[in-house]
């Protein structure tokens, strides 16, 4: 015994739980990024469709056709308290949660049943997966192929059909919505534009006959455009509209569905490992580079990610100067003493203040006071609607800048502070003045760190998103802040964001359930993108930190 | 010759431009000092702007009110029973006891029009109905009574706003029969709804009639009024003032002597009497008695000037009984008028030696007392939005200009508990906003800053000793070749998104640790003692297999043991559920605890949030551990300590300024952290420091509401001075932290 107390003693054990905290934190962090990386990659994967009866309670069984999107093991008391009736009495029961799709037919698209319960589980090959633009996927059986209301196709041969037309109405579809979104949106841009005008001359007083005039003749141009327009997207409409399939479903019920709202359809326990492959590198694209659809909970992430980038970049054309002047400003500059070290102490606090600080200076400094007044002076024909009096991109990104600004002026006087004496002193000696001094060598020398601290700012800004609730995110933005119509950069746009995404999608989204794997998704890629900043300054860092060791060393 | 002098312009020329060239290099110079002093200066300041915006936003909620310079006019002939104002502070109405309606302008007080109320008989008594729907009625001689409304028509000829005055008989001009007995009407008190309406009233010998009338369509357009009366209990007394609220619910029959008679005649065919209460000590009478808008609060007012709020309050039991709730401070004299502000919770009162009064309900607060006459005020009115008032005195009428933006905020309103309207009794809460003007906001930011301390609590319970045993670790006892994986890691740890730790905490982790929840609880508390045991039976592997690993790998030999725990706990978990909870731990912890379980509760946040917080205490502790001079560690080894002696008696000691202002600057992220509990919380203000349950806290809060304020409004301000709050506690603590660093650093490098 007298051994375990000489061990304790000895603080043995206290190492070893020390240690243990120092594992337990990785393994969290460990933990947290697989979780994440399994959860966002497995996503993309075409799961395969199961076919099984289904009765619960000994009712009749019924037919449920779809894909296990999860199963967990529940102790058998816990369901009977929320008011699920089970007939077993097995201590713990196995569930599976069910994505059996076909809102519009069932009202709902997800289903819990009791392992128990299945029978005649198979996975039928015939079984197919439509994704579509809306309602949600369709789960059923393939029946017939229909143009303009008559069959065309139907049996075994109904499946290449189906492609083909697919194919066709998924082309017609980016057509139309190039002609909606590109043309048509840049003559709404441009009559919007032309009233702005007439109300600037309104309240100037220069709205003579002569000018209104002009304006009429452009309106004029501008509608004629659109008429044109308008019967293409009319005959490219009745193009699409043309064809539909029909499908039984899992209550045998058989809906008729038009193919200009499929994306896709596959079969996927017929598809063989690399068509797999193919399908998956195209819902990774998919995910990348489109615009989301059905309330964001299906499509793709382009907007975010654009926003983000966006975002971000104004940010750095903020932040960058300003940090690094404050830095050369503290460190080569005033005078040290009583008052820097309260600006640095100051500074460093900045760096704690809550983010959600931030949001509410930027609403009320920037959006309504900065706004307000700038809308008053520079855009009064378009009050009592704000343009720069309402959040934007332009106003997120410098509260971001003034969130991030401690980061980068703490980095660059480090990466200063570094810089041995000898250099300036051996610069000033050859007679160079204190500014050729900084701008050839020191800078120069520096420039790696200010270079960290840039990428810290962004790997901050990139995943903060309190403030930006605030001060210029929006779960749905209609147009990205930077497109084809001049002056083609809109600041004063609102944006979306990739961390405001996975909060909106997850927790406001009608349908969570639904949401929940593209949140991972969303998620998986956001880690990634800041795991790989802060990865690239820490290496930065590194290599500057030796490099100095030379330097002082010589 | 002239190679010379050629040789002797150029090097003229030569050393002119390099006079230039100097000279321009001087002013390059000067000029980037100026510029990069005049930078740096302005980045600091916009850090300074910060604070100090935030000052001026919340700074409005703390000025008291003010009145502009009035004016006073001669007023409209006759006996005066009700004074009122438009919207726009143009037009005033002055109501007579002959049934003569006198529309003025406040500006000068000149006439603009009087109208006749079309009586049929003399009017022997009056009564006036909320203050917002413009609703007055006289009752008659003949137990008959006629209600009237005033309105105001805005029409903008030439682009000029005219308001023009209407009288309106919004039950027809027919009178309504009350009193079936056809006597005088001595009191009157009456309420028009959509399509109900209510008038009560005393007649001349003494019985109290009720008179309800319901909106009948017609086919053919326009309708009549359906009449039904009855007689309600006698009450005690010799009533001096009646009173219903504005949903005819309530009816109060008040005598001048101070017995409250409540009535309760929400359900019309049944009327009755709950009780009859004395409102004021024996002494004193009640000189003034009126509603506060909304029609659930009376006011009440004493001839020793005394002002008090009184409402009905329900019990356990579902009994109502009225309340005195709160007194204000007194007036001088007898309260004589009461006018309260038609959109907030504020009032004006008037005494009779010409004291003016602004109060504010649930603030339970003085805004401003001033004497605003020579001589009693006997009606009092007060503008629609509150920023003007009316009072009638010997000297004529006044008009005075109010500035009030913010009554209803005082430290008892923001940090106290407060008695609102319908509850049982005072506590503390928010709930910012609703859908109607007669909402009273409650904006106790007790409940919000409980919520951020009680999840910055649980959080710091979970990442201190984390994250300091850590540190200690990995400066004092770790391998260098692990400390350059582990640093990293960290790091990664410390730049992870709060956004995707939120949202893991609320979608992945909430509905686990629900599922494992006695898996989660063993887990914690099998992790120590798990570890123990593995150091303990790792003494006794052979020496050569203990051997290979050096010291200084204990981290990387303990992560396969804390994850087969790991494993182990939740594995074990349902079982364990079905052996001693019966199948249900959260029915269990209901039934048997009385604890109520919240998916998102403070013990998901503090998992999530410790995850946060613990990089930033972990890197600072580290840090400060770490730079212990190694000369102290090695004397005292030289010595014969163990390095745990070591460690304890003269490292952590050293570095404790520093670990403590790690910890600090670790709270001071628990305290501002927005999206984690945004997510892992279900964002309820309630006051319940139970594990199981979650809360709102301050940063949450702004982040749900401010998108929705109203700018400049006092819930605007309110939400910033939650800011305020917030930087200012984390400035405080990451100040306190700064300082405490470097005078270690100092004491450092002097060891």
């Amino acid at each position: 015994m007298s051994s375990i107390g000489k061990w304790f003693r000895d603080g043995e054990p206290l190492i070893w739980l020390n240690a243990a905290a120092v594992s337990a934190s990785i393994i969290m962090v460990v933990g947290l990024l697989g979780l994440i990386a399994v959860r966002g990659l497995a996503h993309f994967w075409p799961a395969p469709l199961i076919q099984a009866n289904y009765s619960e309670n000994g009712s009749e069984p019924v037919r449920i056709v779809g894909e296990i999107t999860a199963s967990e093991t529940v102790p058998r008391q816990r369901l009977i308290d929320a008011g699920v009736r089970l007939n077993t009495d097995t201590p713990l029961v196995e569930r599976h949660l069910i994505k059996i799709g076909n809102r519009d037919a069932y009202g709902f698209d997800f289903r819990w049943v009791i392992d128990e319960g299945l029978s005649q589980r198979a996975e039928p090959a015939e079984l197919m997966k439509v994704e579509r633009r809306e309602w949600g996927n369709l789960y059923g059986y393939l029946r017939e192929v229909r143009e303009s209301g008559t069959r065309v196709a139907n049996g075994a041969e109904a499946w290449k059909e189906f492609q083909d037309r697919i194919a066709r109405a998924s082309d017609l579809f980016s057509r139309i919505r190039a002609i909606e979104k590109d043309d048509i949106g840049a003559i709404n841009y441009a009559i919007e534009k032309l009233r702005l005008q007439q109300r600037g001359l309104e309240i100037d007083g220069k709205d003579t006959r002569q000018n209104l005039a002009e304006l009429d003749q452009q309106r004029k141009v501008l509608d004629a455009e659109y008429a044109v327009l308008r019967d293409q997207l009319a005959t490219l409409n009745t193009q699409i509209n043309r064809d539909s399939f029909t499908a039984e479903i899992m209550d045998g019920r058989e809906i008729e569905v038009p193919l200009a709202k499929v994306v896709r359809a596959i079969r996927p326990n017929t598809m063989s490992r690399s068509q797999k492959l193919r399908h998956y590198f195209v819902k990774v694209w998919e995910f990348v580079a489109d615009d989301p659809r059905e309330a964001n909970t299906e499509g793709g992430i382009f907007p975010a990610i654009f926003g983000t980038v966006m975002m971000v970049i104004v940010m750095s054309i903020f932040v960058t100067p300003f940090g690094v002047v404050a830095a050369v400003y503290l460190r080569e500059y005033a005078r040290q003493g009583m008052l820097t070290r309260i600006i640095r102490i100051a500074v460093n606090n900045l760096a704690g203040v809550p983010s959600i600080v931030y949001g509410v200076f930027g609403l009320g400094f920037f959006v309504y006071f900065l706004g307000g007044n700038l809308d008053r002076l520079f855009y009064p024909e378009a009050l009592p609607a704000p343009t720069f009096g309402s959040p934007g991109i332009l106003w997120s990104s410098l509260t971001l800048a003034l969130l991030t600004l401690p980061v980068v002026i703490v980095a660059t006087e480090e990466g200063l502070s570094r810089i041995p004496k000898s250099i300036r002193e051996g610069s000033l000696a050859l007679g160079a003045t204190k500014i050729e001094t900084l701008w050839r060598t020191v800078l120069p020398m520096a420039s790696p760190a200010m270079m960290t601290g840039l990428i810290l700012a962004i790997a901050r800004a990139a995943g903060e998103v309190a403030p930006l609730m605030l001060v210029g995110v929006v779960k749905l933005a209609p147009s990205l802040p930077l497109d084809g119509n001049a002056p083609f950069l809109h600041l004063e746009r609102k944006f979306m964001h990739l961390g405001f995404h996975i909060y909106d999608v997850g927790f406001q989204s009608p349908n969570v359930e639904a949401a929940r794997p593209l949140v991972y998704a969303t998620a998986l890629l956001l880690v990634l993108v800041i795991v790989f900043l802060n990865l690239a300054a820490i290496a930065i860092r590194n290599r500057l930190r030796e490099k100095y060791r030379a330097l002082e060393g010589s | 010759m002239s190679t010379d002098t050629k040789e002797h312009d150029a090097r003229l020329e030569r050393a002119f431009a390099n006079q230039a060239r100097k000279r321009w290099r001087r002013i390059k110079d000067l000029l980037a000092r100026n510029a990069i002093g005049f930078g740096g200066v302005a980045v600091i300041l916009a850090i300074v702007l910060i604070f100090f915006y935030l000052l001026l936003i919340v700074f409005p909620l703390f000025q008291p009110a003010k009145l502009e310079s009035g004016r006073t006019f001669t007023a409209p002939a006759g006996t005066p029973l009700l004074l009122a104002m438009e919207e726009q502070r143009e037009v005033g109405m002055l109501a007579t006891a002959g049934g003569e309606v006198e529309f003025f302008r406040i500006r000068d007080g000149s006439p603009i029009a009087r109208i006749a109320v079309e009586l049929p008989a003399t009017p022997t008594g009056f009564g006036a109905g909320e203050d917002r729907t413009g609703i007055f009625g006289y009752g008659l001689a003949n137990g008959q009574a006629i209600v009237v409304r005033h309105r105001y028509q805005v029409t903008f000829p030439n682009d000029k706003r005219l308001i023009s005055p209407v009288l309106e008989y919004p039950l027809g001009e027919e009178p309504v029969e009350v009193d079936p007995q056809s006597d005088a009407l001595r009191l009157l008190t009456l309420q028009v709804a959509e399509d109900t309406a209510a008038i009560a009233a005393i007649t001349d010998d003494g019985r109290l009639v009720l008179a309800n009338l319901e909106k009948q369509e017609s086919l053919l357009g326009g309708g009549g009024w359906n009449l039904s009366s009855r007689e309600l209990l006698p009450p005690q007394g010799d009533i001096a003032f009646l009173l219903m609220d504005k949903d005819q619910r309530e009816l109060y029959a008040v005598t001048r002597d101070g017995h409250i008679n409540y009535y309760d005649i929400s359900n019309p065919a049944d009327p009755k009497r709950v009780e009859t209460v004395r409102a004021l000590p024996e002494g004193s009478e009640i000189s003034a008695l009126h509603f506060l808008t909304g029609g659930i609060s009376l006011l009440v007012g004493g001839t020793d000037g005394s002002i008090a709020q009184w409402f009905p309050v329900r019990d356990d039991n579902n009994e109502y009984s009225l309340k005195r709730v709160r007194g204000f401070d007194p007036l001088p004299g007898a309260v004589q008028a009461f006018a309260p502000e038609y959109n907030r919770k504020g009032f004006l009162a008037a005494d009779d030696q010409g004291n003016l009064g602004i109060y504010h309900s649930t603030a339970g607060r003085t805004v401003l007392v001033r004497k605003v006459a020579n001589s009693g005020i006997s009606q009092l009115g007060v503008a629609p939005r509150a920023d003007a008032y009316l009072a009638l005195s010997a000297d004529g009428l006044r008009f005075q200009r109010i500035h009030n933006e913010h009554p209803e905020i005082s430290w008892s309103s923001l940090w106290g508990k407060v008695w609102y309207e319908s509850h049982a009794e005072p506590e503390y809460l928010w709930q910012s906003s609703s859908a109607d003007n007669d909402f009273e906001p409650k904006f106790s930011l007790t409940p919000l800053t409980f919520g951020t301390l009680k999840a910055a609590f649980f959080a710091m319970l979970f990442a201190v000793p984390l994250a300091i045993m850590g540190a200690i670790y990995t400066a004092y006892f770790m391998a260098p070749p692990m400390r350059q994986v582990v640093k990293p890691v960290i790091e990664i740890m410390e730049a992870l998104p709060t956004v995707i730790l939120g949202f893991l905490a609320g979608l992945w982790l909430a509905p686990f640790a629900e599922v494992y929840l006695p898996g989660v609880v063993m887990l914690l508390l099998a992790l120590p003692l798990g570890v123990l045991v593995a150091a303990w039976l790792w003494r006794f592997l052979p020496g050569s297999l203990r051997r290979h690993i050096p010291d200084g790998w204990q981290a990387a030999l303990l992560i396969p043991v804390l994850c087969l725990i790991g494993w182990g706990a939740i594995a074990l978990s349902q079982p364990v559920e079905l052996w001693f909870f019966g199948g249900d731990i959260r029915k269990w912890l209901t039934a048997e605890m009385g604890i109520s379980y919240d998916q998102r509760n403070a013990l998901v946040v503090g998992l999530a949030m410790g995850f946060a917080v613990i990089p930033t205490i972990f890197s600072i502790a580290e840090d400060a551990i770490f730079g212990v001079p190694s000369h102290l560690t090695q004397g005292s080894l030289a010595l014969g300590a163990t390095p745990w002696q070591t460690l304890a008696r003269v490292v952590i000691l050293t570095a404790s300024p520093g670990i403590f202002s790690a910890v600090m600057i670790g709270l001071g992220r628990a305290v501002g952290e927005t999206m984690i509990v945004l997510m892992a919380t279900g964002n309820t203000p309630v006051m319940d420091f139970s594990i199981f349950q979650g809360m709102r806290t301050l940063s949450a809060n702004i982040a749900v509401e401010m998108p929705e304020s109203e700018v400049a409004s006092t819930h605007y301000r309110i939400l910033f001075l939650a800011g305020l709050v917030l930087f200012m506690a984390t400035f405080v603590f990451n100040t306190l932290a700064e300082v405490v660093r470097q005078r270690l650093r100092v004491k450092y490098s002097s060891l």
